[in-house]
């Protein structure tokens, strides 16, 4: 006969609650410390699971999906981030993002519009048949990745709010909430994070109100829930969890145009034949992939996008 | 302080004990990478995460090196000179293998590319000039090179080592995004080692000249 014994040692005798609950702090620490002394330095952190979003059914395959690319593993999208407002390291949105609170969540369509209003992320989720688009995504920095993200065009939004005629600019406001966000305590960037594009180019069928990814809704370290996506520019341009959408007259003070004047520009366009002033544009790392290929105009969406720029100067407009 | 007094009388047999671990402990930051590479570890950009890693520690074990002499002054730890050497030669193993990355895995030998890179990025140039200038110090770093130089000649050359730490430390400010904050840690570190040799001197200096202005007047 199996007689069960009551366990008369309470876990909290063994490890107090409070040092257990700052235990990833506390062997952060340690291993910092081990680190320098030159021992710790095997250490590794634990590989975290990608945090599983909602499925989103009833999915359309658009037509203006790439075709004929590998996609990028989910765990590379999901763990190889920049989003300052979780850290500036690459891991930090995927280690950092779990504290945001994605519903309730509304955006506020505001500015020159006949119809402003609040809208709620679930209305958003049902304002236009959902699409899987697998993009091309080229970030400033030299790398780029294959994702089937998951949205309708941003003009579904843009005819529902009608617009007036002073309309001439798109600006997205991300969150800014340093209790969720813990980036946001660092004056790396002039929070809250804003982006913004041409009416046009909001316009533009490429351009689309993202609220998902892999056929899921937006894991947190990608944006969650709702953001914007224009392939055909550098990532840096594809606002994150926005709060709100905002029709203007005047062009956008964009957040890495205010950071930097003489490295980024307001459009952003992929251009191999504009240089970033510190390293260059031409050639961009697949993740995935050991060397490197050229990168294409556009991000390979001229055919496309070309006609929005035409008598443009892209070194001047860049 | 006794365990001072105690560490200042250290055998010659456990000085090249500390050596030996030393020398095991500053290919840790090598094996972890190795280790970590057959382990998918390295990230979704492995060769960006190497080439980082390797240039983290290029920085740090020069600073190592230049912290030598300030800690040995204070502590009067005197046989902390003879892991200097071993020091700047990983500090000089490790940049070969940083800028080994940069050539290979990053540039695949696309020379004219690399070449480009070198004279329009000034990020790139920095960091190659400082590699550069590493080499002849290494390459006199034998006993027997300090001999053939000169003490005195010998130490003027290895002077070359402040400039590259400076030269280091503005690489990796310069290819920093926006987040400066390691690069200002490292250039912060740099600046109280520099400091620190700063008022060396100018107490040599004016240990000096009393006995220099004593002389003079007998």
């Amino acid at each position: 006969m199996l007689i069960k014994r009551p366990n008369d040692i309470v876990p909290s005798e063994i490890t107090a609650k409070s040092l257990y609950d700052r235990r990833r702090q506390f062997l952060a620490g340690a291993l910092a410390l081990g680190a320098t002394a030159g021992i710790g330095a095997l250490g590794l952190s634990m590989p975290r699971m990608a945090r599983a979003g909602a499925k989103l059914s009833n999915l359309h395959k658009s037509a203006l999906s790439t075709t004929g690319e590998d996609v990028t593993p989910l765990k590379d999208a999901t763990t190889y981030n920049n989003y300052y407002e979780f850290g500036t390291g690459k891991e930090d949105p995927g280690e950092n993002s779990g504290k945001l609170r994605v519903r309730p969540w509304t955006v506020s369509i505001e500015g020159e519009v006949k119809k402003p209003r609040v809208i709620d992320l679930e209305e958003f989720l049902k304002l236009a048949p959902l699409e899987e688009r697998v993009y091309r995504m080229r970030c400033v920095e030299g790398w780029s990745m294959v994702i089937p993200y998951v949205g309708y065009a941003f003009s579904e939004v843009i005819k529902r709010a009608e617009p007036t005629g002073k309309a001439k600019f798109v600006e997205f406001v991300s969150l800014a909430d340093p209790e969720q966000m813990p980036g946001v305590k660092m004056p790396i960037l002039d929070w809250p994070y804003v982006e913004g594009l041409r009416m046009d180019e909001a316009m533009h069928p490429l351009a689309i109100l993202c609220v998902g990814m892999y056929g899921e809704t937006l894991p947190n370290p990608n944006g969650a829930p709702v953001r914007v996506i224009t392939p055909w520019k550098y990532g840096f341009k594809h606002g994150k969890s926005i709060i709100k959408i905002r029709f203007v007259e005047q062009q956008p003070k964009t957040t890495w145009q205010l950071a930097n004047p003489n490295e980024y520009g307001f459009y952003s366009n992929v251009n191999p034949e504009v240089d970033h002033p510190r390293w260059s544009q031409g050639r961009e790392r697949r993740i995935g992939e050991l060397g490197k290929r050229r990168t294409l105009m556009f991000n390979g969406y001229g055919d496309q996008v070309a006609q929005m720029y035409t008598g443009m100067d892209l070194r001047k407009f860049f | 302080m006794p365990w001072l007094t105690a560490l200042r009388r250290l055998k010659p047999e456990h000085v090249a004990k500390i050596k030996a671990v030393l020398f095991i402990a500053l290919l840790i930051p090598l094996t972890r990478l190795g280790w970590l590479a057959l382990h998918h570890g390295l990230g979704a950009n492995p060769i960006e995460y190497i080439t980082r890693s390797t240039g983290w520690w290029v920085l740090s074990l020069l600073l190592m090196t230049l912290l030598v002499t300030p800690l040995r002054r204070l502590s009067g730890l005197n046989w902390l000179l003879r892991l200097r050497r071993m020091l700047g030669l990983y500090a000089f193993f490790y940049a070969c293998l940083h800028f080994g990355i940069y050539i290979w895995l990053d540039q695949f030998f696309d020379w004219q590319g690399i070449l480009k890179d070198i004279a329009k990025r000034p990020f790139v140039t920095v960091g190659f000039t400082a590699f550069v200038c590493l080499i002849p110090l290494a390459a006199t770093s034998t006993n027997a090179m300090v001999r053939k130089l000169g003490a005195a000649r010998w130490q003027k050359l290895h002077r070359l080592i402040y400039a590259i730490a400076i030269l280091g430390v503005v690489h990796f400010w310069w290819l920093a995004k926006k987040d400066i904050t390691e690069p200002l840690i490292f250039a912060a570190l740099l600046g109280i080692l520099l400091f620190a040799r700063g008022v060396f001197s100018a107490r040599k200096a004016a240990a000096a000249q009393p006995a220099a202005a004593r002389s003079q007047t007998v």
